[in-house]
């Protein structure tokens, strides 16, 4: 048992560390600490030159291969270079849906020429990216996806909506789950399609959040058109190509995610300290409780990188996504009591305006929803880890 | 960077597997929880003579293998596990330790050889009535002679105290106060004026002993380190017993969440497993991240038994996170059980009271938790 980094990764730590400051300095310093769940859709030009400057410098897409772009940088490297960004407060990554969903699904599942198309687009920011998965009638049983694609000639043609879709304000392509075999049972009809955003057929209607702005839209395809070969993964065996994308989109960066709670905490700590709530016995407790919670973030994931071998996801891996999004949710609960009636006071600005922790306190109950419900994660764990039985199927005749 | 066992350990968990399916498990721990030793002495035998367990982390030139604190880990959570009975954590986690970090050399060359052969057991006698691991709730004293010491005091909840060789008694020099004062004390359960006075406990597979001490004397050799403690040497040997405890409370509450996965997979009620029913698989998914979540902080803790600076925030935080694991699987564990989890013959009575003793055993997570806020400078 070892927690300490090799000599070599370390080197690359300090190169990381080095790059990062001589490089958030002039237009990037204001970006520091912007930018992350909550304030998604601030300083969108500024965010954007320095996702090019990260994709010059190699940066962008770290453990990717040279060729594309990357530094084929090891998972300890990766784990690292996320530490790092997070420690530097450098701004939440606007093109995180490309670098971290789409760019490692086309390394996967696409063909060459869909790397060569798309990667470099990914890497220096030119072309950013939406998820476009989510339905009215397909959230959690995303299976049931009824946007359509029927080939004409050389290219699809895309009838649907899409719901919840995080950054289709700034996205030039979506990737889009579409139906493209209604007969097929559930699963075995749909395929995995590149999608360009800014043509007629495609509109997309910001939703304002809970939190007063607007991430995600509904974007709706009406006789919308992509090129036949922007199909990933084969037609019709779209379903293997998007769990795939989930698989990264539960796996990836949890180490620089922790490091970014843990300034989150620091913050709450600060407050507890300036309001005096820290001398209260029962919120010693909470803020005891929390920091343990999250130092066990840190260590699951330690444990998840050390197996990491083995390709195979350990029990230990599974329950990752279930425990930061509920312990996120707590820290905003506790950074709320601390504060009090303050808790209550928003900024004197236009708008919906809102401070750091009342922001952390509402985003969060969109954690335990995204990315896998907390019930969808209870479920996977228990079927998945602990081989209990799935649920009997409801029969859909009546 | 590698957070996992290695290949040694995992053999050492294999082996300590096969051994306590066969001696341990619950069906044994039934009947020797009902004498009042606590512990079957044959087992304790071969763990000592056959197995080395004993030995493992006793330095070589004390008899022992010379291992880590974290070659403990499989050895720990086999033993929460299989719920075995028996005075090693007490011997080796409280008393071996206690040796080991304020002996001298000669008190170490004295005592530890017997430790690591399993002939001899100690145990520590810490806590008074107030219950704490605080150093002003010891208010045992001894003084000075001519020959040696003299000690006066009560001492509570001593675990394995009827059945060990070597008493460590934390007694404070009269006069003295809070952290200053405190001495460790050996001594054989012979010595004059000292009684013994068996527990019953609601935990029956934990035995505990109330000593008095009146009027005891004893040899200067006797004083571990020849002289008053550093409180910092003692908070290590308690740390260290937190850090094993956190570890054996990792084995108890994973057994209980298998065995509630095992029975939720075969009892069926309206036509289906209850294991399909969600709100019986997410109390066992909710399970499993307390289960490990709990194990990386115990590892961490064992790792930081190595690294001095890190051991006294990762022990209260493996304290605190374990305590609370352990006692809420074992308290699911009964609920998902249903009518047969209230059963004597059931098992999972025997977790659930555990957990409560693990929970108040080493300072309650409440505790814990002020420690880590006094840390976090709250
Ligand atoms: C901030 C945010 C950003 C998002 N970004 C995107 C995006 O970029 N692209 C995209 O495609 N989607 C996105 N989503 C959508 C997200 O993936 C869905 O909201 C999620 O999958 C849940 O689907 P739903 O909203 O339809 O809820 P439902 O699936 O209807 O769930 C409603 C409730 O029912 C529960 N439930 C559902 N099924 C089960 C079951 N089998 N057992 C037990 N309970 C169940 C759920 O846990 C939940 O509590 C985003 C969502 C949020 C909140």
């Amino acid at each position: 048992m070892d927690l300490q980094f090799s000599k070599e990764d370390e080197a690359f730590r300090e190169e990381v560390r080095t790059w990062l400051e001589d490089n958030l300095l002039g237009e990037f310093a204001q970006l520091k600490g912007r930018g992350g769940p909550g304030d998604e859709d601030e300083l969108i030009a500024e965010r954007r030159a320095w996702e090019k400057r990260l994709g010059e410098a190699g940066w962008a897409c770290v453990a990717w291969p040279k060729e594309h772009g990357g530094k084929s940088a090891t998972l300890n490297q990766e784990v690292i270079f996320n530490e790092e960004y997070a420690r530097s407060k450098a701004p939440g990554r606007l093109g995180h849906i490309g670098t971290e969903l789409l760019g490692p699904t086309l390394i996967h599942f696409g063909n060459e020429e869909q790397k060569k198309r798309f990667l470099p687009g990914i890497v220096d920011a030119s072309e950013l990216w939406c998820q476009g998965y989510s339905e009215p009638n397909a959230g959690s049983d995303l299976a049931n996806v009824q946007t359509q694609a029927v080939l004409d000639g050389d290219e699809w043609v895309i009838n649907g909506q899409k719901i919840w879709t995080s950054h289709a304000h700034v996205a030039q392509w979506c990737f889009v789950l579409c139906r493209t075999d209604t007969d097929a049972p559930k699963h075995k009809g749909i395929s995995y399609i590149l999608v360009p955003m800014n043509q007629e057929g495609v509109e997309y209607r910001p939703i304002r959040q809970m939190t007063g702005n607007s991430e995600f839209s509904e974007v709706f395809f009406t006789d919308a058109r992509t090129p036949k070969e922007n199909v990933v993964g084969g037609i019709n065996a779209g379903w293997k190509v998007a769990m795939g994308t989930l698989a990264f989109e539960r796996g990836a960066s949890t180490l620089g995610q922790q490091l970014a709670f843990n300034s989150e905490m620091d913050i709450i700590l600060e407050a507890a300290k300036e309001t005096g709530a820290s001398k209260d016995p029962l919120i010693r407790q909470k803020l005891a409780a929390l920091k343990v919670e999250l130092n066990i973030m840190r260590l699951n994931s330690l444990r998840t990188l050390s197996h990491s071998e083995t390709n195979e996801l350990g029990r230990e891996a599974m329950i990752n996504k279930l425990y930061w999004s509920n312990l996120h949710r707590k820290m905003g609960e506790v950074a709320m009591e601390i504060l009090g009636q303050e808790s209550l006071v928003r900024p004197e600005t236009e708008g919906y305006d809102l401070h750091k922790l009342q922001r952390l306190f509402l985003f969060s109950r969109a954690d335990t929803i995204y990315a896998g419900s907390n019930q969808i994660q209870r479920n996977i764990i228990g079927e998945r880890a602990l081989g209990l039985p799935r649920e009997p199927k409801v029969s859909t005749k009546t | 960077m590698k957070f996992a066992l290695n290949d040694e350990q995992e053999a050492l968990a294999e082996s300590a597997k096969r051994f306590l399916q066969e001696k341990a498990g619950c069906e044994a721990a039934l009947q020797v929880m009902e004498t009042e030793q606590g512990f079957d002495e044959a087992v304790w035998d071969t763990m000592a003579s056959e197995l080395g367990w004993t030995a493992l982390t006793i330095p070589e030139a004390y008899g022992g293998y010379g291992l880590g604190y974290t070659d403990l880990i499989p050895l720990l959570e086999a033993m929460g596990r299989h719920m075995l009975c028996s005075p090693f954590f007490s011997s080796i986690c409280m008393g071996a330790n206690s040796i080991l970090e304020a002996g001298t050399e000669e008190q170490k060359a004295k005592w530890l050889p017997e430790i690591a052969a399993g002939t001899s057991r100690a145990t520590l006698a810490f806590t008074e009535a107030g219950g704490t691991w605080c150093a002003d709730d010891i208010q045992a004293t001894y003084t000075r002679t001519d020959e040696g010491f003299v000690i006066n005091g009560t001492k509570h909840y001593v675990l394995d105290g009827h059945t060990a060789h070597l008493i460590i008694i934390a007694a404070r020099a009269e006069g003295s106060t809070g952290e200053k004062g405190i001495s460790l004390f050996v001594m054989d359960p012979a010595s004059q004026g000292l009684s013994i006075c068996a527990i019953k406990n609601l935990d029956q597979t934990r035995k505990q002993a109330n000593i008095t001490l009146d009027n005891t004397p004893l040899a200067l050799s006797a004083q571990l380190g020849g002289q008053d403690l550093d409180w910092s040497i003692v908070q290590r040997i308690l740390d260290l017993a937190g850090v094993a405890l956190s570890l054996e409370q990792v084995g108890c509450a994973e057994r209980c969440l298998q065995t509630a996965v095992d029975y939720a997979k075969i009892r069926t009620q309206f036509n289906r497993p209850i294991g399909s029913f969600q709100a019986i698989k997410h109390k066992c998914a909710d399970m499993l991240v307390l289960v490990e979540s709990a194990r990386s902080a115990a590892w961490y803790a064992a790792w930081s038994a190595t690294q001095s600076e890190a051991l006294a925030d990762a022990a209260s935080q493996a304290q605190s996170y374990c305590s609370d694991a352990l006692y809420s699987c074992a308290a699911e564990s009964i609920q998902i059980h249903g009518g047969i989890g209230f059963t004597w013959e059931h098992e999972a009575h025997l977790y659930f009271k555990r957990a409560q003793s693990s929970k108040v055993l080493l300072g309650t997570p409440e505790t814990h938790r002020e420690r880590i806020a006094q840390m976090l400078e709250l």
